[in-house]
């Protein structure tokens, strides 16, 4: 679904891009993900996992995979990073096949684990050593000292941005849940990833690391123009997103942009009584305005609706209410009901 | 970066990583210790009371020769089987979705475990010493090109059953029955001259006898009267059978577990 806010992102990415990525305009109307008819059952399994779903995300949009635990998620995440073949359907990343030039695939993508991916028992700056010798950015070497001193500006920059440059070469063992999530972060953009996944980054940290941990997303993001694909089963955290998409027991049960998901899904209704009921049912009518009786009148009208409605009513109403529905109540609406 | 420099790149980085880990780890330094010095000390002496007259030749070092060459084989294989529960956790899930060659990143883990196991056979290489089993230095040589084979092996045939087992618990019930008849069927402890026919062919598809039969014709070779008892093929023989066998595990192995990882 395009809307403003990803075209908006997309030219700021395109300014931001180094020279060689920057091509024609016709670049940002290509999909950076684009997932069709998508299906996977696992072997011995009666169901599938992910059934035939399809979605697109835009370059540099900020796009959530939200759902209730075991609806599909990682196994979607898992597909598109190569990790997990397809039952069927075709998965394309910025270009590439995921089932045919997967090693193509995998230069392309950064990716953040459900569970920590570090050694605990090695420095933070050896984890990101052995993923930057891994992906071939520089020569290996055994210590910092003799690595290159390319990587070791971009190292100290890094850590300094990320508050960690004291800590640099002491055991990951030491470190809280939120600085190893960042640690990880850090290392992933090292090869320059064109989409960075996120896998549930913030399961199982406390508010305020939450919090930190998306400004710094947020700002790695700024940096980097990096398409961002996360699942989540935090509503506020899809809130943010540029695009959502809802899954449910394998399925997309909703797609759009947070407004759109919440104007969809849940009607905000304008709340009315009088003393005088049958007055007001008789004008209601008279007025052709939509209605149900609960035992008070409720109205699905929007914001401006709304408004004309209170100016056309002359009974005397005991009651004005209006109600805007959370994307939270949309979201329990949705995965109640399928 | 040329894509054989990257690969070889990625190798060693991945055979680092196993080493630190290694030297980081102190419980796991004393326990991969303590179990090869146990059968040497116990194994070895103990039995060279009761049967070192009657061999003709002395038991403990012969033991010592076994379980040197058992040692590096099953550190290896462990070390890649432990991939298995890796791949979900620490590090191993990076490695596992870096754009580098199944084969560099199995190779680099095989390489990665069997320098650890080396490390622990510097160690009872010198317990050796200690406890009186000779030093025949001219032999030193091709002992650490025999370990370096065996290790490869060991490594490989750890991967054979990191394809072919899918859990942690599937392999912790299935590695005694691998492992166990494996001392007895390579000749570790036991010559294996004058077996029965039965066991005698279970004992030709042991890898380890291979490694167990050319480290003992290395360090026995200017002992023909020795040698002629105890040494079963020529190392010509043992060192081709080694090598076909690495082959063909490296190749099926890594085969199979690609295929086992993409298609759950």
């Amino acid at each position: 679904m395009q809307h403003t806010g990803e075209v908006l992102i997309s030219q700021q990415r395109n300014a931001l891009q180094p020279p060689q990525r920057t091509t024609t305009a016709t670049v940002s109307s290509i999909p950076m993900i684009k997932v069709e008819r998508l299906v996977k059952r696992y072997k011995r399994e009666e169901v599938n996992a992910v059934d035939d779903i399809s979605f697109t995300v835009a370059p540099g949009a900020l796009f959530a995979l939200l759902g209730p635990n075991g609806a599909g998620k990682t196994t979607t995440i898992s597909i598109l990073t190569t990790m997990l073949n397809p039952t069927s359907g075709n998965v394309v990343i910025a270009g590439y096949d995921v089932s045919k030039q997967a090693r193509a695939v995998r230069e392309t993508v950064g990716i953040i684990f459900q569970k920590p991916s570090l050694d605990l028992n090695l420095t933070a700056e050896e984890n990101i050593r052995f993923h930057a010798t891994l992906y071939g950015l520089y020569p290996f070497r055994p210590s910092y000292r003799t690595m290159p001193r390319a990587y070791r500006e971009q190292i100290e920059k890094l850590s300094t941005l990320l508050g960690i440059r004291e800590d640099l070469f002491r055991s990951v063992k030491k470190y809280s849940g939120g600085m190893k999530r960042k640690l990880e972060i850090l290392r992933s953009l090292l090869h320059q990833p064109r989409v960075l996944f996120l896998d549930e980054p913030t399961a199982g940290l406390d508010p305020l690391t939450r919090r930190s941990l998306w400004d710094y997303l947020q700002l790695m993001r700024k940096e980097s123009g990096t398409t961002v694909f996360l699942t989540t089963h935090y509503l506020e955290e899809a809130e943010q997103a540029d695009s959502i998409c809802i899954m449910n027991k394998g399925k997309i049960v909703s797609h759009g942009t947070p407004t759109q998901i919440k104007a969809e899904l849940v009607k905000e209704h304008l709340l009315i009584d009088a003393e005088d009921r049958a007055a007001l049912r008789a004008e209601l009518t008279h007025l052709h305005l939509p209605f149900t009786e609960t035992p008070q009148f409720r109205l699905p009208l929007d914001a401006g609706a709304i408004h004309a409605a209170l100016k056309a009513i002359e009974t005397p109403l005991t009651t004005v209410q209006t109600h805007t529905p959370t994307l939270e109540d949309a979201y329990l609406k949705i995965i109640g009901e399928k | 970066m040329l894509a054989t420099v990257r690969e070889a790149n990625a190798i060693v980085t991945i055979a680092y990583r196993d080493m630190l880990k290694f030297t980081r780890d102190p419980s796991r330094l004393i326990a991969t210790l303590v179990l090869p010095i146990f059968f040497v000390g116990l194994f070895g002496e103990g039995l060279q009371v009761a049967l070192g007259s009657r061999l003709g030749y002395n038991y403990l070092t012969f033991v010592f020769l076994g379980v040197l060459a058992q040692t590096l084989f099953q550190s290896t294989a462990l070390g890649i089987v432990s991939l298995i529960e890796d791949r979900e956790n620490d590090f191993a899930q990076e490695i596992f979705i870096s754009p580098i060659s199944r084969y560099s990143l199995i190779f680099g883990k095989i390489l990665g475990e069997s320098l650890v196991a080396f490390a622990q056979a510097v160690v009872i290489v010198a317990f050796g010493a200690v406890i009186g089993v000779p030093v025949i230095w001219a032999t030193l040589p091709g002992l650490i090109l025999v370990a370096l084979a065996t290790c490869l092996l060991g490594g490989a045939f750890g991967l054979i059953l990191l394809a072919t087992m899918g859990s942690q618990r599937a392999a912790n019930q299935i590695l005694p029955f691998l492992i166990i008849p494996q001392l007895i069927l390579a000749g570790v402890f036991n010559p294996l001259k004058g077996l029965p026919l039965y066991l005698d062919l279970f004992s030709i598809i042991a890898p380890l006898r291979y490694a167990v039969d050319l480290t003992r014709a290395v360090y026995y070779q200017g002992q023909p009267a020795v040698y002629k008892q105890v040494v079963l093929v020529s190392p010509g023989i043992n060192l081709l059978i080694m090598t076909v066998m690495f082959v063909i595990f490296l190749v099926v192995g890594t085969t199979l577990f690609v295929r086992s990882e993409h298609n759950k």
